[in-house]
């Protein structure tokens, strides 16, 4: 029997006739989903008649749109100007460490945080800047990272 | 007795600072004790290293705007307010008496940013207070063409960077004959380090919109959009909320003020894409596709969004639109230059004290801005460069800190005016270090289409990043210089045209930090680690054991009370203990 995706046809009969609806409609199935698997992005393909290659074509070129899974917790670093010439490098070293995450890997093991570089959050005021979800922490120093990420730890334990 | 105002600045910097909970300490306050107060919202007033900054006017103090507000004292000061007495607190601006940066706001001059910080920007009443729709109802009246003919002789140019004469490019998308016109609002800002376009749409949406309207009406079109990044979930807000009042008032849908003009207005959230910013990617991007620029001509004008003749401005440009019409074009032409009338909104960030929005006549010279209206640098570490442009703009030194700006002036030094950030930089600034960091940027941001920016741009980055680890050879220069050239030549659109701009102007301002990177293998900034080599000065180390104990390698010995040494072989310039070290003892070389 073939899949069938209740909350994605949701989505699909909203953006409906609607012109130029590909981007909105793969953010709001991110929303939804999380994540655009292949699986996703073949479903939608095929209901919306149109190959899968364009819908993958767009899911790669836009940088918020993500291929694998993500954890609990979203932490952006900001690494715009004004933040590398205020050590963004040594704020992303530090949450890197305190995660205990290698270069290559960007999601913890227990999946409760994904880290990402972003190019600027617009707070250059506040720089260094990094962002957890929708909250955001300025003027950091990199020994600040622990107390910041323990406070998330503590949170999701209650 | 009048009623006391109390403004709160909620935009993001603001947020970020902590104003949410000093907005909730208040509101708790007043409720459990009731005072003669309104308590309002408002966004940013530009000063956001001072935030969160709260106002307070109604008394016969006058107006007060104090900084760094905290939860816990802010209702003393209210307290202070209402009796009538001057607060001891941080009081950064105030109408009748002396506020610390009285003189940084006395420089400015606002247009664009003429209600940022002082209005409710989701309450349209209070727009309309300040003769919001006014100049909609005034355009309304005129003839189109004379519509068009006010913002030539305006001479505004577009603020996203290029400076091309805004009335001309209306006219040429009102010339088109077409059932469907579009127009754009182009607030994909995506320079890193510039915030003026995020501030002005928190700040002020109906400016906007308001400057939308009366353009769509002159070009005559029906249709307009917003391209704004998701990155700024304040602004899009705002957005939202200002453009169902402006449907709910009339002045958005059909036949707007009882005239036969119609226009509908959406929004359309960016992605994640540098190049969007680039009008043709945004139009590609506004159709669902990946946004890669196309061959110009056809322009926008003649062949556009779907097909159509369309005209796209950015956020700063169509601020400017109501307060020209409403003031006229000669009035907007007594501030600036010749060429390059009006204000400019810049966004100060990096190692300036006074970081945050600010709006100067064009003409002002750079180190007006750092000094006079920045507050100057931040620390005692003098001034080295300052960055304009973002990724397509360059680095200008000292000594060229007498341009005036203005756009010619500007790309005179090989920076760009560009949207309005400006990035600070002082001596502890590596200039082949940012020159590396934009080339990683746009280098990531290249869409992939036109080879010699797709793979140019990789090669300045492998370059460049080999110079930063010692391993730069004197012909890296020429190598560089040689790319730049034909990315310039064979890119099809503005990334990649003015992607080696930062590495021109550093190699042409600061070459002998190049050639200390490759020749001396040393860093004057002390920023590439490959270069570096910390110390320990035996005059100054007291044998505390501080940095022996934090040191993560361990790779520092010496007894307590004894000067301290590194084994450089185990050194793996983490600089942890140049950071820990209370009495300066390790220094970086």
């Amino acid at each position: 029997m073939k899949n069938t995706y209740p909350e994605l046809d949701k989505i699909l009969a909203k953006f409906q006739d609607k012109k130029g609806a590909l981007i909105p409609l793969l953010q709001e199935v991110q929303k939804e989903k999380g994540y655009l698997s292949r699986e996703t992005m073949q479903y939608l393909a095929d209901k919306m008649k149109i190959p899968p290659a364009e819908i993958f074509g767009v899911a790669t070129f836009y940088s918020m749109f993500r291929l694998k899974p993500q954890g609990k917790h979203l932490i952006r670093v900001c690494k715009g100007t004004a933040c590398h010439v205020s050590n963004a490098d040594g704020i992303k070293k530090a949450v890197m460490d305190a995660l205990q995450l290698s270069e290559e890997e960007n999601t913890t093991a227990d999946m409760q945080f994904t880290v990402m570089e972003v190019a600027c959050l617009g707070c250059c005021s506040l720089a260094p800047v990094i962002m957890i979800d929708s909250k955001t922490y300025g003027k950091l120093v990199p020994e600040a990272i622990p107390a910041v990420l323990k406070q998330y730890e503590i949170e999701d334990t209650l | 007795m009048n009623n006391i105002i109390v403004k709160v600045g909620l935009a993001s910097c603001g947020v970020a600072a902590g104003a949410k909970e000093v907005y909730a300490a208040l509101e708790q306050y007043l409720e459990d004790n009731p005072r003669p107060v309104i308590l309002k919202k408002t966004a940013c007033i530009g000063m956001c290293f001072e935030e969160p900054i709260v106002e307070f006017e109604g008394s016969e103090l006058g107006s007060i705007h104090i900084g760094k507000a905290n939860p816990e004292t802010i209702t003393y000061i209210l307290e202070d307010y209402i009796a009538g007495k001057t607060p001891a607190e941080n009081i950064i601006l105030a109408e009748k008496i002396s506020g610390k940066h009285n003189a940084l706001l006395a420089n400015q001059q606002r247009i664009v940013l003429r209600n940022c910080g002082i209005i409710d920007p989701e309450c349209i009443e209070d727009y309309e207070a300040g003769d919001g729709y006014k100049a909609l109802q005034k355009a309304l009246q005129m003839e189109r063409t004379a519509i068009i003919e006010e913002i030539k002789k305006s001479g505004l140019r577009g603020r996203g960077g290029a400076g091309f004469p805004t009335g001309l490019k209306w006219q040429f998308c009102a010339s088109e004959n077409s059932d469907k016109k579009y127009i754009i609002c182009n607030a994909d800002e995506g320079d890193p380090g510039a915030f003026m376009d995020r501030s002005t749409l928190e700040g002020d949406p109906h400016s906007v919109i308001e400057g939308m309207i009366i353009g769509a009406y002159a070009i005559g079109a029906n249709e307009g959009y917003i391209y704004c990044r998701a990155e700024y979930p304040m602004a899009l807000e705002h957005l939202k909320t200002a453009i169902s009042a402006a449907e709910e008032k009339g002045y958005l849908g059909k036949n707007i003020l009882g005239s036969s003009f119609s226009f509908d207005l959406h929004i359309k959230e960016g992605a994640g894409a540098f190049v969007c910013g680039e009008e043709t990617a945004l139009m590609q991007s506004i159709e669902g596709k990946r946004g890669m620029p196309t061959l110009r001509p056809p322009y926008p004008a003649v062949k556009g969004l779907w097909g159509k003749p369309t005209n796209i401005n950015n956020v700063e440009t169509w601020a400017n639109i109501p307060w020209i019409i409403m003031h006229g074009a000669q009035e907007f032409r007594k501030y600036g230059t010749e060429k390059s009338p009006g204000t400019k909104v810049f966004a100060l960030a990096g190692k300036i004290a006074g970081s945050g929005l600010i709006e100067v006549p064009m003409g002002i010279p750079l180190k007006d801005i750092i000094y006079k209206v920045g507050g100057g640098m931040k620390t005692s570490k003098p001034f080295k460069a300052v960055q304009m442009g973002g990724p397509s703009g360059g680095c200008i030194p000292a000594e060229k800190l007498d341009t005036i700006v203005d756009y010619d002036s500007i790309t005179a030094t090989g920076a760009i005016m560009g949207s309005g950030g400006m990035v600070v930089m002082d001596s502890g600034t590596c200039m082949v270090d940012v020159a590396r960091f934009f080339l990683n940027f746009t280098q990531n941001e290249s869409c992939g289409k036109c080879t010699f920016c797709r793979i140019g741009t990789k090669r300045m980055l492998e370059i460049l990043t080999r110079i930063t680890e010692g391993k730069g050879e004197l012909q890296d220069i020429e190598k560089l210089e040689e790319l730049a050239v034909n990315i310039i030549k064979g890119s099809l659109c503005g990334l990649g045209q003015t992607a080696p701009n930062p590495v021109l102007t550093t190699l042409r301002y600061f070459k002998d930090e190049y050639l200390a990177h490759i020749v001396d293998k040393h860093c004057p900034a002390g920023v590439c680690n490959a270069l570096i080599t910390y110390k320990i000065n035996p005059e100054k180390c007291i044998g505390c054991t501080l940095c022996a104990r934090k040191c993560p390698v361990s790779c520092i010995s010496g007894q307590v009370k004894q000067v301290h040494t590194i084994d450089q072989s185990k050194c793996t310039k983490c600089g942890t203990c140049f950071q820990v070290c209370k009495f300066d003892a390790v220094t970086k070389e």
